[in-house]
């Protein structure tokens, strides 16, 4: 499969098993969603459980907020995790809080899907990674997969858990993993062990990373499209380096993390999104705090410039091969 | 075309201010019992007229005329108006509670009471509504512990929400009472999501929405309202227009060219405009947009014209902008006088019983604020610092265990 399938495979075996979950959001119904990650789930299950709705993405968070504390779990798609904005107060305000501020009368059991991230020529409104955005509230969960594989398993967890997760798929990955090197031909996920995706029922517990590549020389932390770009970068430059899929920003997996750091003595931390208060920033925060006197050499982070996403140059301002490359030098010099 | 014409900016002004005389002489009332009762099951293209009328039950006489009188028994007209006289009774007492410094905020619904305690004796136990911060009468209608709201209010180590939220932020699911946020509008969305729930499980629970009139500005409004006709969700949306926001009068919120409740017209849903000071007539128009909710008819909007008589809260001096004797002017009166004089009119009530009842009442909000105060008001008394870290997710996740051992340090 490839992650658009897996993903639609997850919605498939979850809604067979459990007649609360609704999926609803612009264009998911008939249509089965602009990326397809629905399509056929209307016919299979009804207009009543998986139904387009109008054109607010504060309305369809708000609604699901209501739809969870009624009883159901929604799963509601924002189509761009660049217009999920509209939204941030029903998330930040009413989703993530209900439970604390209800004292657990009532809950909000949502998975909130959105395609994000860039490298799709999608200029400012259709590249974004707004996921510093959503790990700094308090009372919200973060998933972002990076495989077929571990998508199915991560949505499931998500859609099983108790706490609202907003859930972002890297769409430059939808249908195969991406190396960085934009200019060569796209790869795709049926030669690729990830891409083999059971079609029924199995969970990936959230707050535990993958160690993709085991190493000596130091610490990749990566999520989503940047993990095969990192593992690209590290055999082309033929680098001992660990590089772990962090899986769930929020709740992190903390322990391994520390583990590999305390082998290697370096960091180096990568994503999309734009540097200043990025995820990153807490990622190198943690590192510092707990692995101090383990560090050979300052944390690196290589990431999106701290720019609207631009569309022309979308090649010099992903974190690229390049980019990586040089980082790697710079924290292995010593 | 007048020579002069030109665009300029209007700004929407109230016609008094401190010092003025009130004059409410610009308001178009109907009068009780003048305006039609269409059938619940009509559709909504045969009644935009009534919109902009005003349904009133209760005459000057203390007479329920027309075809809105819900005809109720006695009993529940006592009920509703013990629970309204509570409502005001408990207002009083705890806004002078936080004068002495019992609680850091309150906030008064004095004139308000009927538009909450009506929609809550009338609706079921598993409906739901999703309240504003003015509408304590829905859970003294349905009994809630006067005790548990002193805690709440004195954020003591007996609030039931253990100290997080602010004082009059309730959250009560057995009592049909969504949790509140200080964020105004952000749930009236949530109630068409509950109601669409609801439609969706082919049960039929409805919900009662408030917004204020000042709120219906933000887009959750337009939001709610959109999803609620688009899937006929049966959701009961309420405006309560009660002509202030903070100091912003209606005007300022859109008032001043259409009703509230004509604003369901562009979603081809009814709208109701109701004297909200008039018990019988708030029961009706909630009964009615009930019995079109569980027929799978949809949603209603319904505008509640009312008067905020107190201010805005314990924060708010509300001479400053408006006249200081306003309240007593308001043309629809008092809704806790009005319910009285139509008992005593029916011959079902007397001063007598109505002095014993509010002594009663009195003596009961005494002795719950006293005994809440055992436990500690403001700061006196603390949930344990440990459930601050509760409730964030289901269970708590490393940071959280971390945080908690710094502050057990």
């Amino acid at each position: 499969m490839n992650m658009i399938q897996a993903i639609n495979s997850a919605l498939e075996v979850m809604m067979a098993r459990d007649d609360a979950i609704v999926v609803m959001g612009e264009d998911v119904g008939y249509f089965g969603g602009v990326f397809r990650a629905t399509a056929g789930l209307q016919k299979k299950f009804g207009k009543t459980r998986v139904f387009d709705t109008p054109i607010t993405e504060c309305g369809i968070i708000g609604v699901a907020v209501g739809m969870g504390a009624y009883g159901l779990r929604p799963v509601p798609e924002i189509q761009f995790a660049d217009y999920i904005y509209p939204a941030l107060d029903q998330l930040v305000s009413e989703a993530a809080r209900l439970r604390y501020r209800s004292d657990g009368e009532f809950i909000a059991p949502l998975t909130v899907r959105s395609p994000f991230g860039g490298g799709i020529f999608g200029g400012q409104t259709h590249s974004q990674s707004p996921e510093g955005i959503f790990t700094h509230v308090s009372g919200l969960k973060t998933v972002i997969p990076s495989t077929p594989y571990d998508a199915k398993g991560l949505l499931i967890a998500a859609i099983e858990d108790n706490d609202p997760v907003i859930f972002f798929e890297p769409k430059r990955i939808y249908n195969g993993p991406f190396n960085g090197h934009w200019d060569r031909p796209a790869e795709n996920w049926s030669k690729h062990p990830a891409g083999e995706v059971p079609s029924g029922y199995y969970r990936i517990p959230l707050g535990k990373a993958n160690v993709v590549r085991e190493g000596e020389a130091v610490t990749i932390l990566a999520y989503g499209t940047m993990v095969h770009v990192c593992l690209n970068v590290v055999a082309e430059a033929g680098v001992d380096a660990e590089v772990i899929d962090l899986r769930t920003l929020v709740p992190l997996d903390i322990e391994t993390i520390e583990q590999s750091v305390r082998k290697t003595g370096r960091c180096m931390i990568v994503h999309e999104a734009t540097r200043t208060s990025g995820y990153g920033a807490e990622l190198a925060a943690l590192v510092q705090e707990r692995c101090f006197y383990h560090l050979e050499a300052p944390i690196e982070r290589v990431t999106g410039f701290d720019t609207p996403y631009p569309h022309s140059l979308e090649w010099a301002y992903f974190p690229g091969p390049v980019r990586i490359g040089m980082a790697l030098k710079k924290i292995l010099k010593d | 075309m007048p020579t002069d014409y030109k665009p300029r900016l209007h700004i929407p002004t109230p016609v008094s201010r401190p010092g003025d005389t009130p004059d409410f002489s610009r308001l178009d009332l109907s009068a009780a019992g003048a305006i039609r009762r269409p059938e619940t099951c009509a559709a909504e293209a045969q009644m935009r007229d009534i919109p902009f009328a005003l349904i009133r039950v209760l005459d000057d006489a203390g007479q329920a005329v027309g075809p809105w009188n819900p005809q109720l028994p006695p009993e529940v007209l006592r009920r509703g108006l013990r629970a309204m006289l509570v409502t005001r009774v408990f207002d009083d007492r705890l806004f002078r509670a936080h004068r002495q410094g019992k609680t850091s905020f309150y906030m008064k619904s004095t004139g308000e009471e009927a538009l909450a305690v009506a929609p809550s004796l009338m609706l079921g136990r598993h409906d739901m509504s999703f309240p504003t911060y003015r509408v304590l009468g829905w859970l003294m209608a349905r009994d809630y512990p006067l005790v548990d709201l002193c805690h709440q209010i004195f954020s003591n180590a007996r609030d039931p929400l253990k100290g997080r939220q602010l004082p009059i932020l309730y959250s009560a699911r057995d009592y049909g009472f969504y949790s509140l946020s200080g964020n105004v509008g952000s749930r009236f969305g949530h109630a068409v999501g509950w109601a669409m729930a609801s439609a969706y499980r082919g049960e039929d629970h409805v919900a009662l929405a408030y917004i204020g009139e000042g709120t219906t500005a933000e887009g959750d409004f337009h939001e709610a309202l959109t999803f609620a006709s688009v899937y006929r969700a049966p959701a009961i949306l309420c405006v309560t227009n009660n002509q202030w926001a903070i100091s912003s009068f209606a005007g300022i919120a859109g008032g001043e060219e259409t009703t509230f409740a004509a604003k369901a017209i562009g979603y081809g849903l009814p709208g109701l405009r109701v004297d909200g000071n008039d018990f019988l007539a708030v029961w009706a128009a909630v009964a009615w947009a009930a019995e079109r909710a569980r027929a799978g008819q949809g949603a209603t909007l319904i505008e509640f014209f009312t008067y905020r008589a107190a201010g805005h809260s314990t924060s708010d001096d509300p001479t400053r902008y408006r006249p200081a004797d306003e309240a007593a002017h308001w043309p629809l009166g008092d809704p806790v006088d009005r319910l009285k004089a139509h008992l005593i009119a029916i011959g079902e009530w007397d001063e007598e019983r109505h002095a014993v009842l509010l002594a009663d009442l009195d003596r009961d909000v005494r002795a719950a604020v006293k005994e809440a105060e055992q436990t500690g008001t403001l700061g006196n008394s603390k949930p344990p610092v440990a459930e601050m870290f509760e409730g964030v997710f289901k269970e708590l996740d490393w940071r959280l265990i971390e945080q908690r051992r710094e502050v057990e340090a």
